[in-house]
Order: structure tokens, then sequence, then C-alpha cells
């Protein structure tokens, strides 16, 4: 039988510390009249049981560990979505104190999807392309590879790293902002270095 | 004495949109105690009004949070006035508390669902959201964003809703409300609902009062007080207002009173829409703050009372922005109705607050 993680991609979602509006539209895109369920698409509150995760708002100090725990909690294959604006880059918040960055500072993220508030169009247009990195990673691992040789996680930069007193350790602080290093693009040496960070 | 231990709930658990942390210390399945975590969704947003101008900072008071977001918006805007001391047009207050009742609307049917789905009643949830896109169809028709609408201006509104416009809103409130009507009655006569709401989480009014609660979570405990009776701007046209208020104090009675608020709320809508003024739109004002202008507001959030505070100092900076917003006045109530429930009615009573996290948090 022909197995697909798309067919049905449970989904998982954590509010870091977005302002609510994407996370009322996540929702949205999942109630009736949107109704991303015809596809299969179901929510669930816990991470073993999640193919997709989709994070709202950016990332602080607080709740970085948690967005953290709660990717390595999830299974591979897994992906990643980065719904709204603060969720890929901080968005108008990114100068404030407390705001670290997007989501791409705490996990590999797979699927950026802009938006302020996200619309709910765009919430599964986000979740049907990261099914397609889905099943690409299930065709990796069958065949015995490395899924984070796949989608976001291949090209990923580590994110910051928190020193012991909670703030973000000083060499990785301003550090370059996400996907601006083409050099690693594809270099199975990223991967691994991400490995050994977490 | 049995044995006691301590559960962490959150801050990432299915009932909760938002990142709260409780640490629940039970004993058997009782909770002896509730203590909340908080910080997770922090930005420091009050501090950015050193980075952005005055007219800039709207747009980041707007998104203090999602849900209230118009309330948010029109606070902003309306303390800048006062610091400014501009008189704005009556039309650009009616419009500004229509779309603010819209919004206590869309918030009231949004916590509908979530409550519907702490106790289990998928399909209700499914119901009340069905209704709510209503509302958010007529922000993207007149506002042309479903969430964040970036209508004020300090001094005015960025563009007029057509009196066609508006009398298309009250028809399609109307047309809602049959269906809203269904809705209620499922949620306060179902027996299923009933069940899981009736008697749990009590407040009395002395606590209430004590605790300084607000919003419809105090009114359910028969606090009588609305920001709204005060008749401030566009309030004050109305015939007559009334604050909704249930004595039991318990989930039910906060059901209850929000329900009712959806009903006041189309009726306020009507009302204004019939007697809005023509008297033009203003526009965003050249002024800039005196060093030390102060301005402040106070109005009823879809949550409760919400504070607003401005301090100029003689540049387009503003030298302070502080709100103080319903839900951090709530927390202590959450933690007191915690006090001696039963471990699954721990997500239920969390809900029936109606917790804004991000407002809280800013």
């Amino acid at each position: 039988m022909d197995h697909k993680m798309s067919r049905s991609p449970w989904v998982i979602h954590y509010d870091g510390s977005s302002c609510n509006g994407c996370d009322i539209e996540v929702l949205a895109s999942l109630t009736p009249l949107f109704d991303a369920e015809r596809f299969g698409v179901v929510n669930t509150g816990n991470p073993k049981h999640a193919d997709i995760f989709l994070v709202t708002g950016s990332v602080n100090a607080q709740n970085l560990p948690v967005v953290r725990q709660i990717y390595n909690q999830m299974l591979e294959p897994k992906c990643v979505v980065a719904c709204g604006i603060c969720a890929c880059s901080g968005g108008v918040f990114r100068d404030a104190y407390n705001v670290i960055g997007g989501v791409d500072r705490a996990i590999p993220v797979d699927v950026y999807a802009p938006g302020c508030a996200i619309r709910p169009e765009t919430v599964i247009d986000a979740i049907v392309e990261a099914c397609g990195i889905l099943d690409q990673k299930e065709a990796v691992m069958r065949a015995g590879g490395d899924p984070l040789t796949v989608g976001g996680a291949a090209t990923w930069d580590g994110g910051v790293e928190l020193v012991e007193d909670g703030f973000v350790a000083a060499a990785k602080a301003g550090g370059a902002p996400a996907g601006a290093p083409a050099a690693s693009a594809g270099m199975p040496a990223a991967p691994a270095a991400a490995k050994e960070a977490e | 004495m049995a044995h006691r231990s301590v559960i962490p709930f959150g801050p990432q658990h299915p009932v909760l949109p938002e990142p709260l942390h409780l640490d629940l210390v039970i004993e058997d399945d009782r909770v002896i105690e509730a203590i909340p975590q908080i910080g997770f969704v922090h930005r420091g947003l009050e501090k950015l009004t050193e980075k952005r101008d005055m007219h800039q900072f709207g747009y980041i008071a707007e998104r203090i949070c999602g849900i209230c977001a118009v309330g948010h918006s029109c606070g902003y805007a309306s303390a800048c006035e006062r610091m400014l001391g501009i008189e704005v047009p009556g039309r650009v207050q009616y419009i500004r508390t229509i779309l603010h009742e819209l919004s206590r609307i869309h918030s009231h049917l949004l916590w509908l669902g979530l409550l519907a789905d702490a106790f289990g009643f998928e399909a209700l949830f499914y119901r009340s959201w069905t209704l709510r896109e209503q509302i958010l169809k007529i922000f993207e028709s007149t506002c042309g964003g479903r969430v964040i609408l970036s209508i004020n201006e300090i001094g005015g509104l960025k563009h007029d809703i057509e009196d066609s416009e508006l009398a298309g809103i009250v028809q399609a409130l109307d047309a809602m409300r049959p269906d809203y009507e269904a809705l209620v009655h499922t949620f306060l006569d179902d027996n299923s609902c009933g069940e899981r709401l009736h008697g749990v989480g009590v407040i009395s009014k002395k606590d209430a009062l004590e605790l300084s609660m607000v919003g419809p979570f105090g009114r359910a405990s028969g606090v009588d007080y609305d920001v709204r009776m005060f008749g401030d701007g566009a309030y004050a046209d109305l015939a007559a207002f009334e604050p909704i208020v249930a004595t039991d104090g318990d989930c039910y009675a906060r059901c209850q009173v929000r329900c009712a608020e959806v009903t006041q709320a189309m009726d306020i809508i009507k009302e204004l829409v019939g007697k809005i003024p023509h008297d033009g739109i203003g526009g965003r004002t050249k002024l800039t703050p005196a060093d030390g202008a102060r301005g402040e507001v106070v109005i009823e959030q879809p949550r409760g009372e919400a504070y607003y505070y401005v301090r100029g100092n003689g540049t387009k900076n503003l030298d302070r922005f502080r709100v103080r917003t319903p839900t951090s006045q709530n927390l202590a109530g959450l933690t007191h109705a915690l006090q001696g429930v039963l471990i699954a009615n721990v997500p239920m009573i969390i809900l029936t607050i109606d917790p804004c996290i991000s407002c809280t948090e800013r």
C-alpha cells in the first residue's frame, strides 16, 4: 500500500508571543467556513500525535525552551510552519526589548507564512506546502536517510542558545538574520551542527 | 491528610489558545492552590514608544491583542486625542463605537465557542465560530481586515463607513439573530451544557469586589459595573443603558452574562446606526503633544475595563504609554475561583474568565 503522511496531517498549535490575531485565524481555518478538516487536518494537543507544528508569534527567553521542547517531543517526519509575520521575523515587535526574533531562532522552520494577521487561506496554503515536505521527509526516511536533510532543517543556522541566567548567549544574539547564510544551503554539515546544538 | 502533589498546567495545553502556566497544588482530585506563572507573551511594547512616533504607535497599540484590537486602537487614539485636546467629530465616535460593539460580539462568540470546546461539545464550538465569521465578514467588507482593522487615526478615521454599509451591518446582524438565539438556547437550556456549568467556580459578590474583578466575570458575580454606563462618547446618546448583571457567580452566570451582552451590543449598534451624525471623519492630526501633557481614557473591552494613559514630552514620540487590561485584574479572581474545585473543572474555570494573556503581558 502506498503510505503518505500528507493524507491526514495532524497539527499542533502553540502561541509563542503573538497578539492572538494569528491564533484565532489558525483556529478559524479549522472551523466550518474554511474547513481545513476536509483535507484531514486535525488539531491535536499532544506533540507526539502531531505531524505539523503551527507556531504563531515571536519567541522570547521565556517561551523559547517551550517551543523547543514541543518540537523535540514531536516524532519525525515533522514540519514546522511559522504562522504570521511575527513568527517569521518578529514583525512589528522585532525592536521590542523582550523579542528575540522569529521562530527560526528556536527551531528550524520549513514553511514561512506571512500576514498580519495571517489569513485562514494562507494557513491552509502553508499546511498544504508543509504536507509536500512531510512526504519528502517520509520518502527520505523510508530510503534510510536523515529527515533533517530535507526542508528548513537542512539550511538552519542553529538559532540562539540561552545561557544559564535565561539570557541569549552574547555570541549569537546579534547573529545573521534567518535565511541569509546562503553558503550553508544544502550542505550536509549544517544539520549536523544543528543536532549538536540541541 | 491526603497526599499533596503539584500538576503543571500549560503553557501548551489543548484548552488554552494562549500560553498561561499554572502550578496546581492538588490533594486527591481537589485543587488546593493555583499558582499562576506568566511572561510567555511579554514583548515589552510599552517601551516601543521610544522608537515609534505617536502615529506609528497606533499600529503597535492595535496589536496588543488580536481579539480586542479595535478596542485597543480606539482607546489609544482617544487617550492621545485627550492629551492633545482634540475634539473628534460625532461620526468618528459613532463609527468607533459601532466597530467596538461589533468586536464585542465577535469576541463573545469566540469565547462561547471555546467554552463549548472546553466541555467537549465540538458541534457547538463549530456553530459559534460559524456565526462569528459573519461579523468578520462585516469587518472585511468595511475595513479590509478580518482581525486588525487599522481604521483609527489620532484625530479621526482613515476612511469613512458609508451609510449604506452601516445599513448593511444592521441587516446582517438582524439576519444573524434567529441563529444566535438558537445557539444561546443550547448553551443556557441544554442539559449537557448546564451540568458542566451550574455551581462551578462560584465567586461571591463580596469576593468579587475585594478582588476588584471587572467585566463579565465581575458582573456575573453581581458587581454592577460597566464603563459604558458612564456615557462616554457615543454611549451618551443611547436612550438607555443598563449593565447586564447576574447573581450566581458560577460558570453558568458568566455564560449567561456574555450571551445577553451580544444581544445588547446588537441593539446598541442598531440604535447608533439610526442616529449617526454626518459631520465628517476628521483625519490625522498635525499637533505635537506639549511636554508633560497627559491623556487618560477608560473603556469597556469585551473582557472588562481597560485603562489607557499617555504622556507627551514635546516631541513626536510619547514619553510613556501605559495600558491596564481587564485580564490582569481578573487573574486574582481566577486563582481564587480555582481553590477547592475538582481538577476536571479547571479548564472550565480558566476559560470562563476569558483570559487574554497577550493583553495582560503585552
